[in-house]
């Protein structure tokens, strides 16, 4: 069986992010980029299905500016085998939304025909918790969404899944879509010998245009602001102290 | 212009928190029709005619919409989506995974996680766990779209809008529904509840989390907890609060133990009293409470619990 696994290149989790004094967005320029959190779960996933000889090929995708190559790297280094990137902006403040990138996933898959595609729940910029499920309605195909464990059985595969009650477990035919919440696994870190070898490991370059996919969004955005600001209370001195401000409040 | 805003039901009994903050957060932009589907779903449906501002109730009541998984509602969803401008439904776990399978049916985009709502086209929403706020607006002809109900008011009751029952659809035949492992649970429910008590990774162990369980049920309050909490072990994944967990907006939230990255913060920010408890002064989440307390949190929780 083949996984395919979509990956996102998104500013890195530890980067504050800044919105732009114009109020066009959020500023890129000169910041760390690197995998989107959850894809990098569904490429350790991935790579753990070839481990147990469930997987015989693990191929990322990436779609969106040509620097997601340097994302494909890390996923190679990781231990996929092959990559595709698909250029479709050419600024990186432009993303691409969930429906164009499920529309030309849909074309990669036709092409790759994998038994599984991986990838993460949401995407640490955007949020937008879609794409996954876009696709999998674009193929027709079942879909698990937020996996906390995965196990593939033949022409099935059982998937606990974290819900708002608890923890759901379904069952889903395959060929199917799951997307990873954070506890499925824990990803491993490259090392430098397989950052080396993830250079000589086959990377497609493609373009939207090839898939013939019109990425134009939908959404248009107005405005990009800054959240709310919350002020600071005050500190109290004891538990007592407390106790008497929240009464005071009549709260508790 | 109409809406069909589908209603939250669990095994039949309606979230009539999360469906009457939805309705009243999208009841300017037209008629409102609810679907209420489900293996048992009548009565969640009668009950969900009496939020004010709904004008008709739709009931698909079949052992196919038992889970609510995502294929046969969403086609359920299509099938019906002719009739209106707007497809809407809380931003629960269950609606996050069928409504952008029904975005994607209808070859339109979807709008996750609302905060606001502009006008018929234009809506607010968080991006960067928080960290910004985007005004979007749609070109597609039919929004569809989840809402964040922690910045909503619910609508009141009292209305009796019609019940109709409508036919089942298709079975896709794609999946089916294992098991449910859900926490019984006395305490009120996270999202809507009036109080919440959230343990952080400073609480150090499950054991400990029984403290955090304590002061809550001395207070009728939820209990929450951080990711750093979920991803160690101490607590089960639902309790979760933050941008990828709850998001909860109670009276009085109450943080233990919690530093307060910004994650979290995206979860609860909107409470209208925090309070934190945490040893370290420094801590981010100081920034935001209302009282802060810097104490040793074996001491403080047990302390509090008996002064309250």
């Amino acid at each position: 069986m083949k996984v395919l696994v979509p990956v996102k290149r998104v500013i890195d989790y530890n980067v504050k992010v800044r919105v732009k004094a114009d109020g066009s967005g959020v500023d890129l320029a000169n910041v760390k980029m690197s995998m989107n959190p959850f894809d990098e779960i569904a490429v350790e996933e991935a790579i753990r299905l070839k481990e147990a000889g469930k997987a015989d090929e693990v191929v990322a995708v990436s779609i969106g500016v040509k620097q997601a190559q340097e994302t494909l790297r890390t996923a190679l280094a990781m231990g996929a085998d092959r990559a595709i990137l698909v250029v479709a902006a050419d600024d990186v403040h432009q993303d691409i939304e969930p429906l164009a990138v499920a529309k030309i996933l849909a074309k990669v898959v036709e092409e790759e025909a994998p038994g599984l595609v991986l990838m993460g729940k949401q995407a640490i910029d955007n949020d937008m918790n879609a794409t996954g499920q876009m696709l999998s309605a674009l193929m027709g195909w079942s879909q698990a969404t937020y996996a906390n464990a995965l196990e593939v059985e033949g022409d099935s595969a059982v998937v606990t899944r974290e819900v708002d009650g608890g923890l759901q477990t379904v069952k889903v035919k395959m060929p199917t879509i799951v997307t990873t919440d954070l506890r499925l696994n824990e990803p491993r870190y490259a090392s430098l010998p397989n950052i080396m070898k993830a250079k000589k490991k086959p990377l497609d370059e493609k373009t939207a245009a090839d898939y013939g996919v019109d990425v134009a969004p939908r959404l248009e955005i107005v405005k990009t602001g800054e959240p709310p600001v919350r002020e600071a209370g005050e500190m109290v001195g004891s538990v007592d102290e407390l106790v008497s401000k929240l009464k005071e409040k009549g709260i508790v | 212009m109409a809406v069909l805003l589908i209603a939250e039901i669990n095994d039949g009994a309606l979230s009539m928190d999360a469906t009457a903050k939805a309705v009243s957060a999208v009841s300017a932009l037209g008629d409102v029709t609810l679907l209420a589907c489900g293996a048992s779903a009548k009565e969640a449906a009668a009950e969900a005619a009496t939020i004010e501002g709904v004008s008709k109730v739709l009931v698909a009541e079949d052992a196919l919409y038992g889970h609510r998984l995502a294929e046969p509602v969403a086609a359920l969803i299509v099938s019906l989506a002719g009739d209106y401008s707007h497809i809407v439904a809380p931003a629960t776990t269950d609606a996050k995974n069928i409504l952008p399978r029904v975005a994607a049916l209808l070859d339109v985009m979807i709008l996750t996680d609302v905060s606001g709502v502009v006008d018929a086209d234009t809506f607010e929403r968080p991006i960067y766990a928080g960290n910004a706020v985007q005004t979007v607006k749609s070109s597609d002809s039919v929004k569809v779209l989840t809402v964040r109900t922690s910045t909503f008011d619910a609508a009141g009751t009292g209305a009796a809008a019609p019940v109709e029952d409508i036919a089942a659809g298709e079975n896709p035949g794609l999946s089916e529904w294992v098991e449910d492992k859900v926490a019984e649970s006395d305490r009120p429910e996270l999202t809507s509840a009036g109080i919440v008590v959230s343990g952080g990774r400073g609480i150090g162990s499950e054991e400990n989390f029984e403290m955090i369980e304590k002061l809550a049920d001395k207070l009728g309050a939820a209990v929450g907890a951080s990711r750093a909490a979920v991803d160690s072990g101490f607590a089960p994944n639902d309790w979760q609060v933050g941008q990828t967990g709850k998001v909860v907006a109670p009276d009085l939230y109450i943080a233990v133990g919690i530093s307060g990255a910004i994650q979290h913060l995206a979860g609860m920010k909107d409470s209208k009293v925090i309070v934190a408890i945490n040893k370290d002064e420094e801590a981010p989440i100081f920034q935001v409470a209302d009282y802060g307390l810097v104490a040793d949190l074996f001491e403080a929780v047990p302390e509090l619990t008996d002064k309250l």
